[in-house]
Formats: structure tokens, sequence, C-alpha cells
């Protein structure tokens, strides 16, 4: 089985499958110090004017920031509905739970175009709302309250619920008890559900195409941008700023989780 | 036992608890002392967790009612009652450090800080972890986050200490030392204690009184020695140590003693225990612990006697089982033997003998 050759062959596999997976978005920040219009080959010289462009760029930062605004929202939104889905699956039984479940979990797998025309017509047919930000965000929300759910029923389970009976038998209510001991222990859990669900928003297209009026998310606006040429390389300059940040942010998130699972099993003295 | 009004702390009245078409609890009624130690034992699935818990008031009765101190409990929610809980699991905060889990209960009073800090120093010095304060849960042992449990409990000075089979998860030595310990902590502090297990030697041990429950109804409620002496039914008696019964038909009633015909095993006499009204031709048993019974190679003049031939030796240290097979029973009969004086005139494997003991040490079982 552990022949050289096999596991020589692994580690080739392995390389390869490294450089198809990042080669691409490690060009990004390549070709962002390049001193040429044109993304291509061969490099032409190092420059940090693109960065210059990208900071006096007014309407790309005000799509950067409505982006994150609706980001944090969404992530926050979602995430206190989906402690309140994952408490009521992990510690209460009641009939349909099942099905509950299932109509949560729906926008999941519904196509993001399917989902995107019919709240497009709901908002503007049914209730004739003005396209914004707001309408953006909520339907992120539709999206982001399953995996926040399912990130924090995880948690739940994960924790003996004699913890909380423990809390109610030494005198203390629901709220003084989620306080003081369900929300410190899930708190690295409801961590990774706010990150995970500003991810999924912050680079969420189809919805955001069809709720977004006037002021564009980050990804409608740069898409609005490659018919003009000029700009790309402002662009790029962003993108690698956004993939520095969500590098730091994903070993942040790591690092928290695991230190709420060494808390948990017991190795820090 | 005294059991007046005067000093009652739990009442529990025609209590049943089902979950669907179970009834895990079955029309239960009792009363428990002021400062009792008072066990629930019962294998798994019989209520008694179930019992302890309506107590607590996690569960609610379907129907009946329990009074604490005198006051009706289906209104008071958990963290109102004047009960506190040992969890089989501990729940000890895993947040929390030694000394904020025992203060836990106690945040809510708004004690002055050196207050506080001096209740939580006399409980670490009550169940001798001073110096851990500042340990988190997971760097104790078993033992230890069970004393810290405990604490937790006792710091908010319940009337009643509720506790959920706390030794389970203990091995053995450490279990024996605990249930000293713990019976001296409630001679200490004087509080009632409910205590579930499912261990007959360790409820025997400590207890003032035991309730054995089997299917959610409660077979018997006595004490350890009228328990193990004078068992009310064969569930009791089968339950808590070994028992020798001999199934048969009540022939007669007189003088106190009832004359049984057990078929295979002959007739055996047993003194009768309580008013119970016995009808002659009845079914009923004859019961009677191994210790009670000799073996010897003639036939004694009084008394029971079963003839048989004995089988192998179970060697426990202290004593021996030995097994003696009669023509005719399901079973072999087990006689127990002190070994004080090892090999004094016991006989050897396969030799016939006289399994025999006076009327007076067995019990008459009706049902």
């Amino acid at each position: 089985m552990h022949s050289p050759t096999i596991s020589r062959l692994l580690v080739t596999f392995a390389v390869c499958y490294l450089i198809f997976l990042y080669a691409p978005v490690l060009l990004l920040p390549l070709f962002s110090f390049n001193d040429n219009v044109y993304p291509n080959f061969p490099l032409k010289g190092f420059t940090l004017k693109w960065y210059q462009q990208m900071l006096r760029d007014q309407p790309l930062l005000d799509a950067l920031w409505a982006s994150a605004r609706v980001g944090i929202a969404v992530s926050f939104v979602s995430t206190v509905l989906g402690l309140f889905a994952a408490k009521a699956m992990t510690r209460y039984s009641f009939p349909g739970k099942g099905t509950i479940t299932s109509l949560i979990m729906l926008p999941l797998v519904v196509p993001s175009i399917i989902l995107g025309i019919a709240l497009l017509t709901l908002v503007r047919q049914v209730f004739d709302l003005d396209l914004s930000l707001i309408t953006v965000t909520a339907s992120h929300v539709l999206i982001c309250v399953p995996l926040a759910m399912l990130v924090l029923m995880a948690r739940l389970e994960g924790f003996d619920k004699n913890l909380e009976e423990a809390s109610f038998d030494l005198g203390e209510g629901a709220w003084r008890t989620f306080w003081r001991v369900t929300f410190p222990l899930i708190l690295p859990g409801l961590v990774s559900s706010f990150l995970l669900c500003f991810t999924t928003s912050f680079d969420e297209f189809l919805l955001a195409f069809f709720l977004s009026g006037t002021q564009p998310t980050l990804p409608i606006y740069i898409y609005g941008l490659l018919r003009f040429p000029t700009k790309i390389p402002g662009v790029l300059a962003m993108g690698s700023c956004i993939l520095m940040i969500s590098i730091l942010v994903v070993a942040f998130s790591e690092w928290f989780r695991r230190r709420g699972i060494d808390s948990q099993q017991g190795s820090i003295v | 036992m005294a059991n007046g009004a005067a000093n009652t702390m739990i009442s529990i009245r025609a209590v049943t608890k089902a979950f669907g078409p179970v009834r895990a609890v079955n029309a239960v009624s009792f009363d428990i002392a002021q400062g009792e130690f008072f066990s629930l034992l019962g294998p798994s699935g019989c209520g008694k967790t179930t019992l302890l818990r309506m107590l607590a008031g996690f569960e609610t009765p379907t129907e009946g009612e329990i009074f604490i101190d005198g006051q009706p409990m289906s209104a008071v929610a958990p963290n109102h009652r004047p009960t506190n809980m040992v969890f089989q699991s501990y729940a000890i905060f895993p947040h929390l450090n030694v000394r904020d889990n025992i203060a836990y209960g106690l945040a809510r009073k708004k004690l002055p800080k050196a207050e506080l800090g001096a209740i939580v120093d006399r409980a670490l010095d009550l169940i001798k972890l001073t110096g851990y304060g500042n340990r988190m849960a997971n760097q104790l042992s078993g033992g230890q986050r069970q004393r810290v449990a405990l604490a937790r409990a006792l710091v908010c000075q319940p009337k009643v200490l509720l506790l959920d089979e706390p030794l389970g998860a203990l091995d053995k030595k450490l279990r024996e030392e605990m249930q000293l310990e713990l019976r001296q902590i409630q001679r200490e502090v004087g509080i009632t204690f409910v205590f579930v297990t499912h261990d007959q030697e360790e409820a025997l041990t400590m207890s003032d009184r035991i309730a054995v429950m089997s299917k959610g109804e409660v077979l018997q409620i006595d004490s350890a020695a009228a328990l193990y002496e004078h068992p009310n039914c064969r569930e009791v008696a089968e339950f808590i140590g070994t028992m020798n019964v001999f199934e048969g038909r009540l022939l007669t009633v007189s003088g106190g003693v009832a004359a049984v015909d057990a078929g295979p095993a002959g007739q055996l006499l047993a003194p009768v225990n309580g008013s119970a009204a016995l009808t002659p031709g009845s079914a009923v048993s004859v019961a009677v612990r191994p210790e009670k019974l000799e073996l010897s190679a003639a036939r004694p003049g009084t008394g029971n006697a079963i003839a048989g031939r004995r089988q192998a030796e179970a060697y426990l240290g202290d004593r021996s089982h030995y097994y003696v097979e009669a023509q005719g029973l399901p079973k072999p009969i087990a006689a127990a033997a002190q070994n004080t004086r090892r090999g004094s005139g016991v006989a050897q494997a396969g030799e016939a003998v006289w399994v025999h003991w006076p009327v007076e040490a067995g019990v008459l079982l009706t049902h």
C-alpha cells in the first residue's frame, strides 16, 4: 500500500490540487502591482498607482461600504433568528418540527435566480416597495438563516443540557440563564455563524442583482465595471485587499473555534 | 421513624406522570420527613429519576400534587423552589472556575464581596477542596466535580437536596469514600436529602429510609434493615440482596405460623407478618436469605429442612456461597457461610446435605 511510487503520486496530486485552487486567486495581487492597464503577461513593472486609483474611486468605495453594511446587518439578524430556530430544534419537541426544519432549509436548495425573480415580484407587485439595500438585506437573511441555524444547532447539541437546568435549579430565570450559561458556551458558534453569514452575503450576486435599487453592492458594481477596461486595475487592488482581510478573518475564526473546543474538552492549564 | 405532620418536609400525593401512553410514575403517595436521608431505589426505567425531576420542577405531574414544606409546588418554577439538585453528569459550568461555580446560585442575592468570599471558602472547606478555587471544571477529577456540584447546591441553603445517582460515575473505592462523606455532610447540614440510585448496596448503607420502586410504582418504603429482613413482596425480596424463594400453596395458619405446601421442597413453615387476610389454598412463597441457612449431614429435629446435594462454591473472600441442588427445584438453593474459620464442618462438593433454617428466619410472601 505505502509504496514510494504511490506516496509520490499522492504528493504530486496534492500539489497540483493546491495550484489549481489558489494560483488563479494569487494572480489577483500579482496584477494589482503590475504597471499595465491590462492584466496579462509579461509583467511590466512594480507600481502602487492602482491602489491610489482605488482610493480615489468614490463609487467603488460606496459599493464596498454598502456591501459591508448589508453584510453586517444580515449576519446579525440571521444569527439571532438562527439561534432561536436552533434552540427550538435542539431543546424542544413540538408537532411539525420536521416540516418546519425543511421549510427553513429550503432557500438553500432553491436556485437563487428563481428566488430572486420571486422576491422581485413580491416586493414590486405585491408590496409595492422601492428596491434598496433593505430589500437586498432581507433576501440575504432568507438564505443565511439556514446556515446560522446549522452552525448553532451543532454547538447547542454539543453541550450538556443539564447545564441550563442546573442554572434554573440554582435560581436563575430563562433570561439570566441565557446570558450566564448558554451565551458564553455557544459564543464560538455565534462568531462562526456571524462570519459565515457575512461572507455569504458579501459576495452574493444574483439576489442583489434583482433586488438592489440605485445603490449597488460590491459584486454588482464590479460586474458593471467590466465594460470599462481602465477601471479594472482598481478592482484588482480592492480584490487583493479583500483577499488579505478574508485570510485574516478565517485565521481568527479558526483560532477562536479551537479555543472553544479546548475549553470544552480540557487541555488549557 | 417519626412522621407526624409537624416535621414532614415533602408530601407526594397521588402523583402520576404520563409520557404519552407510558406511565413513568403511577399514583405514588408518600411523605419524607425533615432531615431525613431518603433514597429512591429501583432498576433503570422504574420512574425514580422522573419522580426526582418532578420534585425539582423539571417535569410537571400529569396528576396529583407535591407539597414541599407545606406549599403546593405545581405552579412553582424550578428556579423558585426550595430545592437544589446534584445532577448525574454534575453539570459543572465549564466556562467558570470552581469558586464561580459554587457562587453561581448566590449571585442574585447581591451579597457584599467579602461575605460571598467567606461563604465560598466555607463551602470549599466542607468539601475538602480548599486551594482548588481557581481551577476550571476540566482540571478536576470525577470525585472533585461531584463535590463541587454538592457545594454549589448546598450554599443555596435549600430545604431539600436532590441527588440523581451522583456516585454512579465514580470507581468503587472512591464511591465508598463519597458515600461516607455524603452521609457525614448530610448530618452536619441537617438538610433533607432525596437520593436516587439503582445500587441497592449504596441505598442500604446511606439511607434512613428507602422507597423501592418498580414500573412507576412504589413497592415498599422502609429502613434498610426492614427491607432486607421483611420484604413485603417477591420483587423487593429479589431486588435487594440474594433470596431463596420457594413457591407453594398455603395450607393452614395457626399461632402466627403459616404452613405452606412447597411441592418438591416439602412442607415449610414461616411466620405470618402483618395482618393481610390469608386464605388457605392461595399461592404464596416462603423466602429465606442465604446467611440464615445451615448445611448439615443429618436432618435437624426442628425448623424447615430440604434434602439436596452440594454443588459449586462461590468464594467471595469474607464469605462463600454454597449452592445446593434439591430434586425438583428450578434453581439451586444458595447458602452463605462466613469464612472466619474456613474449612471447618462444610460439606464437600457432591455430598448429600440437609439445608435447614429456623421457622422465624423465613418470610411469607403473598405476592
